[in-house]
Order: C-alpha cells, then structure tokens, then sequence
C-alpha cells in the first residue's frame, strides 16, 4: 500500500511539472503582455517596463519557469515581502495570493461537486438497475431513451429554462446561490439545490447507461448462474453477486467526473453565478492572469490525479483479483 | 437422507418408500430459444431418469443438448429467449415445471444441485470461498455468520483441500483448478442433495487431477446415496463411474445403454463412431478415425435422422423419418434391459 502511494505520488509530481511547463509555454506564446494590460490606457515605457520589472515578466521564460517551481517547493521573495513554500504567487490582476484565493473558491466547488455527485450517482444507478432488471422490455426502453435525451443536454440550456420558469416564474425552488455550509447548512442546501439538480440532468444518463449494461453483462456470467443454481433469491443474485461485478467500471467514470468536477465546473458555476474554482480559471484566462491561471491549473490537474489513485485504491478493494502493485 | 439405502451394484433393488417412483424422472422435455434468426430447437422430446444412489451420463458433443436438459431441471434457463414447450420434469414424482418459482427455488441447492464445468468462472471471483460455501447454509437453513463459515470449513475438509481453516477466506483465483472444483463440488454438497448434475466437471482439468476429482465426486456420492447425472464428452470419465448412458444428438437421446454393454456393442452409428474416434494404443501408428462431417446447426437441423448427412449406413428412410427411441433386443428377440436405439437400422449397427 505504502509502495503503491509513493509510486502514485511520484508520477503525479512528474505530470504536475510537465503540465506546469505546458501551461506556461502556452501563456506566453500568446500576443498579449500581462503588463500592458496592467498599465492601462496612458503608458508611458517608463511606467510599463516598471510594471514589467514588478511582475517578474520582463526576465526570460526558464528563469521564470524556475523561480516559480522553487517558490512551490521553498518558498520565494517578493518585493512586497517573503512568501512561504508552498508558494503560487500573486495575482498580476490584484495582487492578491494566489493560494488563498483558490482555497476561498474551494468550497464552493467541492459542494458542488459532492452534492452533484451523491444527486446523480443516487439516481443515476437506481434508474439503471430498474432498466437492467427489465431488460428488453418498455421500462427499459423508455429509460434507455430517457437518457439519451438527458445526455443530450446542455447545461447552458437547462441552466437559464429551470431558472427562468422553477425559480423566477413558478417560484417552486429557491434561487442558487453560494452560502457556506459552517454558517448555514439550510442556506447552503437551498442555495446549491437547482446546480445540483441541473448538473445531475446532464451526468446521471452516463450513470444509467453504464450501470445497466455492465448489470446485464453481470447477470451473464457463470457465476451468476451458479447463484441461481444454489437456489439464493432473485434479490440476492441481484444485489450480492452481480452488483458488485459491475462496480468497477462505474467507479473509474465516477473518478474521472469527481476529478474533473473538483477542477471547477466552469458551465455551471458561470450559468448559476457561483463564485468556485471554474469562474475563477475562466477569468485568469481572459485576465492574462499567469500565477492565478498557474494555480487553478495545477489544483484542478492534483485533483484529477487525486481521484485517479483513490480510484485505484477502490479497485482493489472491490475486486479482490487486483493488487495494488 | 430420506431414502432406503440402495447400492449401485444392484440396480434392479427399488428403494420402499419411493416404489416405482424415481428420485428424478424427465418426460418428453422440449425446450427451444427464441431469436432474431428464428426459433432454434435445442431439446426435442428427450426422457430420462435417476434413482438414489444411481449415476446417469449423458453423452453428447456440445450443442447435443446435453447443457440444456440440466439448466432446465436446474430451473435456471434463461427464460426469455428459452421456453420449454411440452415435457414433464418429476422430482420425486412432483413436476417441477408447474411449482412456484419459490417452491423451484427451495428445492434448487437443497435438493437438486449443480457443479460446473468451469470453476474459475463459475465462481463469484470477487465473493470468498468461504462466503460462498456459507451461503447455503446462511440461505437455505438461516445460519449465522459464524456458523455458516464453521460449516464451510468443515465441507472443505470433506473434500479434502489442506489447510481449509486457514483458506477459508480466500479467494477462488487463488486456488489451482483441482481445488477450486473440490470448493464446487462442497458448494453442491452442502446441504446433502438427493441429486447432483454435474457438468462436465473434470473437463477443464488436467488429466491427473480429474481422475482425483472425479473419484472424490463417486466417493462422496455413494456415502450420501445420491443420484448424479454426469454430462460428458468425455468416454473414458463414463466407464469408470457412470451405471448408465444415454447418448445424445441434436437434442435427442439416440442411444440408451448400461454402461458396459454399450462399450462392448453399440446400437447406434453415432455412438459408435465415438467409440471409434478414441485413440488408442495398440493402433499406434494407424489414422485416428473421426466421424465425418459437423454437428448439425440447432436452428437447421436436417430432416429424418439428425445425424443421417453424417452417416455411413444412412438410407432414404433416414432422410424423411424421425427414428423412434427403438427397444434393443438380442438377435433371437430376448430383450435387453435399459438398452435403446433411435435408430431404423438399430439390428444390423449392433448385430450386423
């Protein structure tokens, strides 16, 4: 187990580095200076190479580069004073740490991201158990098409229709927005309900499709027809031995959707006004804001990866055949 | 066990309280699959029975039917697509086809059991041997835990794999072949049934562990004086254990024999032409013979005799009328008992 950690922790500081060198090779082959944008309209060279010196920008690339994984890993100077490792900078927008403003937005995004998740994975799964145990017939054919519908929808187009008509024209769920579970667990319920609801229009279908059809690849298998053959109910065959067959498959969608959620879901926090961790990625972007774009590119990639070895983890504990090795 | 004690050397002996009765009786069982291509008729009017203590073996290639004719008195064909027509299936002279399903189910496991062919597959690879062992007991009889897992233990000693206490939650995948089929065969003895189908349950085995397991299987049948139905393809496993035959084609039984006299003299072409196609020693160097042709596909079987387009001796007749399952007589008439033929040309196969 301990092996199997240090390996997984190695591998992700080496995709982290490469997705940090990416990111940044990226940000500046794009035509736009961070520093000109700060200066504003009436710049003058003077002020502009000022601004250029007090951002970090006007040294070469890999020195950046550089300094940037140091401040990580021991910390680094800044004019304005020391900040401690791990150090993410500061934003070239505000000038506010960028560490502390990705843990503000953190819990907005991980109740997004939970909450969405127990709606649609509670859902989802109940629907495609019901499909599988009805397969062929209309039950599972009207879920089968359910679905499809479901999955063919958008979030920017569900988002504005149950806002407009359940929200503000029938009144029928409150209006989304963010309260912090600590201050007011009730606030924080209503306000997520509607996010959390259209989110799981759109993920529970994937749930579905894939609960039944490895549910019906399950009920196949020989070990299925030995249970019946030992006389267990049609509940037990059902629950007990073909269930837990189908669980892997599930797990590994449900830990690449956690992990990408946990990233920032940037369509729904935009189309409920949620202050998370997408809004804040789409901003730095448009903002040319390097250390905060930095920072939420690489939380959002850890926690891909995060969920990626706890799936792993979860494997091995479903499934007995598989070590962790 | 509720029946009289009876041995497999004298099978002429009737238990009292089941006079005339078998422990298991199939009646002109039909079973066909719906699908896309049509409906394909797997099982056409094939009888047999078993008594306590008595071992059938059904003899035939895959897609015989052989597989089929189990799952249905197992109760656990897939239905849709298969459905089972006409045919009686007595348990103990009770039909099983007009139970409950939860009547069926209580008798699945407890009275009737099922070992498989391959245990590997045929095991919950993500269940505990243990679990599963205990699951008869937890399930049919209501045990706890602990106890259930005691009486695991206890059946894995029964069949004999080592160090069973220390094993008992372990995993299918991490036992061998040999052992993993012992677990199988606990897992259908657990609770004593009257009647174990077996599945050709050697057939994934190497040679020197089936002759143990199937020795086990004809030990542990004999102590608890159950009837087996052992489905095969294997001639040699028959010989040694089986009391009678009954070979099957394209979803019929062709050919029905004690199981000595059917090695001697054959009734049928078909069985023996299997007769034939075992390799043997003392032709070493001779061609190994083959019945020519394939098994016919289920959804067109040919008409007449399923196995005419296959046959040496097949005349017109073959190729328009089914043969009636025929007695088999000795060439003055004298009847041979348990023998049949559903051959026309029965006489000259087995005297000519």
């Amino acid at each position: 187990m301990i092996r199997f950690l240090l390996r997984r922790v190695l591998g992700a500081t080496v995709i982290l580095l490469v997705i940090s060198a990416v990111t940044f090779l990226l940000f500046y082959s794009i035509p736009r200076d961070p520093a000109r944008l700060a200066c504003g309209k009436t710049c003058d060279p003077e002020s502009l190479a000022m601004i250029r010196a007090s951002l970090g920008v006007d040294r070469p690339v890999p020195v950046q580069y550089w300094e940037y994984l140091v401040g990580i890993f021991a910390g680094r100077d800044f004019a304005a004073g020391p900040c401690p490792a791990p150090c993410l900078g500061y934003s070239f927008r505000d000038q506010s740490p960028v560490l502390e403003t990705i843990l503000d937005r953190v819990p907005t995004t991980a109740s997004l991201a939970l909450g969405g998740a127990v709606v649609f994975l509670t859902v989802g799964l109940a629907l495609g158990m019901i499909a599988a145990r009805n397969q062929g017939n209309l039950v599972d054919k009207g879920l089968s098409s359910l679905s499809l519908v479901m999955s063919s929808m958008q979030i920017y187009l569900v988002g504005p229709l149950v806002l407009a008509v359940f929200v503000y024209h029938l009144q029928l769920l409150p209006s989304p927005r963010y309260v912090d579970l600590t201050e007011d667990p009730v606030g924080w319920f209503k306000g997520l309900l509607v996010p959390w609801l259209v989110m799981s229009i759109i993920f529970t279908a994937a749930y579905t499709r894939m609960a039944r059809s490895t549910l019906v690849e399950q009920l196949r298998e020989d070990h299925v027809r030995t249970a019946r053959a030992k006389g267990m109910s049609g509940r037990t065959v059902f629950f007990r031995h073909a269930w837990r067959g189908s669980l892997i498959p599930i797990v590994t969608i449900l830990g690449v959707d956690l992990g990408s959620l946990f990233g920032g879901a940037m369509v729904t926090e935009f189309t409920f006004a949620l202050p998370g961790l997408g809004r804040l990625a789409v901003n730095s972007v448009t903002q040319t804001d390097l250390p905060m774009l930095m920072g939420v590119m690489l939380f959002a990639a850890a926690m891909i990866i995060a969920f990626n070895i706890l799936v792993d983890a979860v494997y091995a504990w479903i499934d007995p055949r598989i070590r962790l090795s | 066990m509720t029946t009289t004690q009876k041995t497999a050397d004298l099978p002429a002996a009737k238990s009292a309280d089941s006079a005339g009765t078998p422990l298991l009786q199939v009646k002109d069982l039909h079973v066909e699959f719906h699908t896309r291509d049509g409906v394909v008729k797997a099982i056409n009017g094939v009888n047999y029975s078993v008594d306590s203590g008595e071992t059938l073996a059904v003899l035939g290639e895959s897609g015989s039917g052989k597989s089929v004719t189990a799952q249905a008195i197992m109760g656990i064909l897939d239905m849709p697509p298969g459905r089972i027509p006409s045919g009686e299936i007595l348990y103990r002279g009770q039909d099983m086809l007009t139970m409950s399903g939860e009547e069926r189910r209580k008798i699945r496991g407890r009275k009737i059991a099922m070992i498989f062919q391959d245990a590997l597959s045929s095991l919950n690879p993500v269940l505990s041997v243990g679990y599963q062992l205990g699951e008869m007991f937890r399930v049919h009889q209501g045990l706890s835990k602990k106890d259930a897992k005691a009486k695991a233990i206890e059946l894995m000693d029964r069949v004999r794999i080592p160090a069973a206490k220390e094993r008992v939650n372990d995993y299918p995948h991490q036992f061998s072949g040999g052992m993993r089929q012992r677990i199988m065969i606990a897992m259908a003895l657990a609770l004593e049934p009257d009647l174990i189908i077996a599945d050709e349950p050697t057939t994934a085995l190497d040679v020197t562990v089936q002759a143990q397991v199937m020795d086990l299987l004809a030990e542990l049948q004999r102590e608890y004086n159950m009837g087996l139905i052992l489905i095969t393809h294997d001639l040699g496993v028959v010989a040694d254990v089986a009391d009678k035959i009954a070979v099957m084609y394209a979803g019929r039984i062709v050919e029905t024999a004690p199981v000595h006299e059917l090695y001697k003299r054959p009734a049928h072409p078909y069985t023996k032409g299997l007769l034939d196609s075992i390799p043997r020693l003392d032709h070493k160097g001779s061609e190994l013979y083959a019945i020519k042709g394939l098994p016919p596909n289920m959804a067109r079987v040919p008409a007449g005799c399923a196995f005419n387009p296959r046959c040496d001796r097949a005349q017109d007749i073959c190729r328009t009328e089914v043969p009636a399952l025929h007695p088999v007589t000795e060439q003055d008439g004298t009847t041979l008992v348990g023998r049949g033929s559903a051959c026309h040309f029965w006489k000259e196969t087995i005297h000519g």
